[in-house]
């Protein structure tokens, strides 16, 4: 249940209740990427992809959200959104095709795992530096709004972003363009080794939707109807002219940062421990089976289906050719300039000569 | 053929723009009602609408963010910085974004987003209303820097980015958005990228400039002419792409070179610049190059014109070459 930080927003409205009959797809979702979660930390681990952000803690914010979307929306992710993009119907192997980043990779190997962009399910690429995608998705909705398009734009980003510059200022060009954009915060308590009572005073971080004169809406991110009804109502407010929306969506960060991270540097593992009674995935496993919508036996045969899904996953991106060299030469321009090409014609001579071995 | 400045032309360009493509839209600090600190968009708020012309809040990185957002849903924004000192807040959305948005997505997002800057000295501007930085930006792989130093390339110059696929930094030289005049074709009128100009023909040393720094270089040569050496000014008018054909021939035939910017020397573009010539034209060289530039201070605001390069100091340089055997 979504609790107001600045504004009311518990109408139930029929658009607006959750869709109990795909609750079991939902939680399969969840079930997907904590899957893939642990098999990319192992990966990593293993030297076959370089680097790794994992999810675990966030399935239910990510799951909730997308599917309280409409396919014709478009989503500004951070880079943790694995769940999301599974959700937009993004295949694993094609995760897994960026991760390695070979010549199946849409982004042609050329961003660190976890820096994906799809295109065709509107989920813009991601980037490293923290907040840009704010207000790029800021300005993506008044763009909307000029072409009269019914849709919305999302943004996913964390308890660190709300201290970038991009923050204030998505949050306060939305507000000024009554913008139809939700701003989804994913507070998973630490931005890498700063916990969130060191971000910010500010008692809450939906809270500060205030300053802009913006609804602020906390909800439980591990109850993955309370975040499907904030994301709804929020959609539903942008589409009906009313503006912009900032959702503070509580999870715990059960992970690393990335795999670059050691966290017992700086949180104690009795908190992740803690933390982990509330875990999303097995809260929504728990009820399902006291429900009677799931058996241990149809459980079980839930995340074997899926882990083996993952493996031939894996195994069909690990075959998949590399990159071709050159290609890194390409897009940087619509057309190369001739400082590029003749930049590319050099590489290319050095490995027809045997200097360089691609 | 319309006689203009080269403020009125940036006008009349986006007027142009406005006018022939409804996906084209302006957005900035006080653009709108007031018509832009330098008038460039007078009246177009009034005659496009507020949403087609926006005053923005003060923010270079909500300008530049929600610019990318706009031209990654299909709109062409041509986003105005009030001064090219005042970028540095969007540097992250431009250099970090804009930038390398259809490099990182492997083609999948092309990002066209046209930044107007008005930048350079010489307006007793100071610190803050008078840089330079056109190499921060020719630096950074993705972006596309043009600079005019007259009204009939503001407007074809300005009309080619707007209808360009890539992201383009098109500073306009505020020292003479007023001080000249010249005839500016009526229409859509345009000026392609990578196609350097040469100003002045001239076989014993070449000048190389952009910008504000074109007409005290064509001072320059003129004022050499009556020396009896005979300097070729060649407008650069785009960095990115660079026209290294034409930058080539002029050294090939006058074997001296003469690198012209305000911006601080130390690398600054005089410095690719030089490199290049280094490298390709080596052996047409018969004089060291010479880089008459800015100094390696802040911008100074009482001694601006000891800072600035001047037609004196531009043919004190070529002379020095010239007279190199």
């Amino acid at each position: 249940m979504a609790k107001a930080a600045t504004s009311k927003t518990g109408s139930q409205g029929s658009a607006d209740s959750f869709p109990e009959d795909r609750i079991v797809e939902i939680y399969r979702t969840e079930v997907l990427a904590r899957v893939m979660d642990e098999r990319c930390l192992t990966l990593q681990r293993q030297g076959r992809i370089g680097f790794y952000v994992p999810l675990a803690g966030q399935e239910a914010a990510q799951i909730g959200s997308g599917y309280a979307l409409d396919p014709s929306d478009w989503i500004f992710p951070a880079y943790r959104e694995l769940g999301l993009a599974l959700v937009r119907g993004i295949r694993a192997k094609s995760l897994i095709d960026q991760f390695i980043g070979n010549s199946a990779d849409l982004t042609k190997g050329r961003q660190m795992p976890n820096h994906y962009a799809f295109r065709e399910q509107r989920f813009v690429s991601a980037s490293s530096p923290i907040g840009t995608q704010i207000t790029q998705a800021v300005g993506a909705a008044m763009a909307a709004k000029k072409r009269q398009d019914p849709i919305v734009t999302i943004t996913f980003f964390g308890d660190g972003a709300t201290s970038s510059n991009d923050f204030h200022a998505g949050l306060n060009f939305a507000g000024v363009f009554a913008a139809p954009t939700i701003f989804f915060c994913q507070n998973n308590g630490w931005a890498i080794s700063l916990p969130r009572e060191k971000q910010t005073l500010s008692p809450t971080l939906a809270g500060k939707a205030d300053a802009y004169g913006l609804p602020g809406v906390v909800v439980d991110g591990n109850d993955v109807r309370a975040v499907y009804r904030a994301v709804r109502e929020a959609r539903a407010r942008a589409i009906a002219g009313d503006g912009p929306t900032l959702i503070e969506a509580q999870v715990y960060r059960f992970g690393p940062h990335s795999t670059s991270d050691d966290p017992s540097r700086y949180r104690p593992e009795e908190a992740v421990r803690k933390a982990r009674e509330h875990d999303p995935v097995l809260l929504l496993q728990s009820e399902l089976i006291r429900n009677r919508i799931l058996t241990k036996d149809s459980d079980s045969k839930i995340w074997e289906e899926l882990k083996a899904e993952v493996a031939r996953a894996i195994e069909a991106a690990e075959n998949t050719p590399a990159v071709e060299p050159l290609s890194f030469f390409d897009d940087v321009f619509a057309q190369p300039t001739p400082t590029l090409e003749e930049q590319r014609a050099s590489f290319d001579q050095l490995l027809r000569e045997g200097v360089l071995r691609p | 053929m319309t006689e203009l400045t080269l403020v009125q032309a940036v006008n009349r360009g986006l007027r142009v723009a406005l006018s022939s493509d409804p996906d084209v839209l302006i957005l900035g600090e006080d653009v709108g009602v007031n018509g832009g600190v330098f008038r460039a968009t007078e009246g177009l708020q009034k005659e496009f609408g507020p949403e087609r012309v926006i005053d923005t809040p003060l923010s270079e990185t909500g300008i530049i963010g929600t610019a990318i957002g706009m031209a990654l849903y299909g709109l062409k924004p041509v986003a105005e910085i009030q001064f090219m000192d005042f970028i540095y807040p969007a540097f992250d959305q431009i250099v970090s974004e804009l930038a390398k948005m259809r490099y990182r997505s492997g083609g999948q997002y092309p990002c066209h987003v046209v930044v107007r800057a008005p930048y350079g000295g010489g307006i007793r501007g100071g610190l803050y209303h008078s840089q330079s930085t056109e190499a921060y930006f020719a630096h950074t792989a993705g972006l596309k820097v043009v600079i005019p130093s007259n009204p009939a390339d503001a407007k074809g110059l300005l009309l080619t980015a707007i209808h360009d696929e890539d992201p383009v930094i098109f500073l306009e030289p505020k020292r003479i958005y007023r001080s000249l005049t010249g005839e500016v074709a009526d229409g859509d009128y345009r000026v392609p990228f990578g196609k350097a100009n040469v100003v002045v023909e001239g076989t014993d040393v070449s000048l190389f400039a952009y910008g504000a720094m074109v007409p005290p270089t064509v001072e320059a040569a003129q004022a050499l002419l009556s020396e009896g050496i005979s300097a070729e000014v060649v407008d650069l008018r785009t960095l990115v792409p660079l026209d290294e054909k034409a930058i080539l021939a002029s050294v090939e035939k006058t074997g001296r070179a003469v690198v012209v910017h305000e911006a601080a020397r130390f690398c600054g573009f005089g410095g690719e610049l030089s490199a290049i010539l280094a490298e390709k034209a080596f052996y047409s060289l018969k004089a060291p190059i010479a880089r008459v530039t800015g100094y390696d201070t802040p911008f100074p605001y009482a001694l601006e014109n000891s800072y600035l390069p001047n037609p004196a100091r531009i043919a004190h340089a070529a002379r020095a070459a010239a007279r190199t055997q």
